[in-house]
């Protein structure tokens, strides 16, 4: 493989793109595999579900542009029924990797910590690559990465509102508990929400929402891969300080008197 | 005898298989990609044609459709 500049290191891979798509809410194969051309994504999340639900041609689509697969435990309450989906999805779609989400309100699709950790000791046993959604609660996250998990992924703001990161402080918080890779998963909403992401220190974005539901997704995949760059350059540039009051940018030696007398 | 196959209770000859079930929702013989479980017990790939159902199991047939 080809030298890539800054790569994410993620469950023992090396991944070129920052940017991981989630295939949620495309209506047809046709417009996701167009928005994930335009957003470089090496890895794409699916669902597991019936056969009578689910297309065929979806892994073939993925895998054609080049990207890996990520299942996830999408639609899950329960630690026994993400575990259940994991192993099915280990078995159809040939990776140990999965994305686990038990979700704990329908309403807020928060997740419920209790059955997460509970679901990550158990997958993570199982010789799974678990990377967990979860909140913003560094203590948690410290939880699941003492659990094994491979990153973690805390959301901005719940699942498809497009709210962006609400609450930036805590996601400093969280980046600062854990060596393993964040993902910024969940809210968000366009390219600025991305970049505020990997300006925070995270790692990874995943969006799913902020691209199948945007006006041209296409367009708004390829915004995003380059917020998503150009976040990373930002954080690793090491950012001019915040300051309370000015600092001219201009020294005053050398100021010529152009006053006159007076 | 009566098996529970994606839901939906279906009528299947006594001594039919994973397979059996799987072919039932047209799922195409070299399809890769899906996957079965048996009473929540994932089945692999080359046990479905020799996975005897027994009476009242619940059978799900899964592929990857798009989410997360």
């Amino acid at each position: 493989m080809a030298e890539v500049h800054d790569p994410l290191l993620i469950g023992g891979e090396r991944l070129a793109s920052r940017l991981i798509l989630g295939s949620g809410g495309f209506d047809h194969l046709d417009a996701l595999a167009r928005a994930l051309a335009e957003s470089g994504a090496d890895l794409v999340t699916v669902a597991v579900r019936r056969v009578d639900s689910a297309p065929e041609g979806l892994h073939r689509t993925i895998a054609d542009a080049g990207a890996r697969v990520l299942p996830n435990t999408a639609g899950c309450h329960t630690a026994r029924e993400a575990v259940a989906t994991a192993r099915l999805a280990r078995e159809a779609l040939g990776t140990d990797w999965i994305k686990l989400e038990v979700i704990g309100d329908r309403h807020t699709l928060l997740p419920d910590a209790v059955e997460l950790v509970d679901a990550a000791e158990t997958l993570v046993g199982e010789g799974f690559t678990v990377l967990p959604y979860t909140t913003d609660d560094p203590v948690l996250a410290r939880r699941l990465e003492d659990a094994g998990c491979a990153a973690v992924m805390p959301l901005g703001s719940p699942i498809g509102s497009g709210l962006g990161i609400r609450n930036p402080h805590a996601i400093l918080l969280l980046r600062e508990a854990v060596e393993v890779p964040v993902v910024l998963d969940a809210g968000i909403g366009t390219a600025s929400d991305a970049a505020l992401a990997m300006e925070l220190g995270c790692d990874a974005v995943l969006a799913a929402t902020a691209v199948s539901r945007a006006r041209e997704p296409a367009r708004m995949a390829r915004a995003l891969a380059l917020a998503v760059r150009a976040g990373r350059d930002a954080f690793l540039a090491g950012r001019a300080p915040r300051l309370h009051h000015a600092r001219a940018s201009t020294s005053d030696e050398g100021l010529p008197e152009l006053a006159g007398p007076r | 005898m009566t098996v529970r196959l994606n839901g939906r209770e279906r009528d299947l000859p006594a001594g039919a298989t994973v397979e059996d079930a799987v072919r039932l929702l047209g799922v195409a013989r070299r399809e890769p990609g899906v996957a079965a479980a048996v009473d929540g017990d994932v089945v692999p790939r080359q046990a479905w044609a020799r996975t005897r159902l027994r009476e009242g199991a619940t059978v799900e047939v899964v592929r990857a459709a798009a989410g997360g």
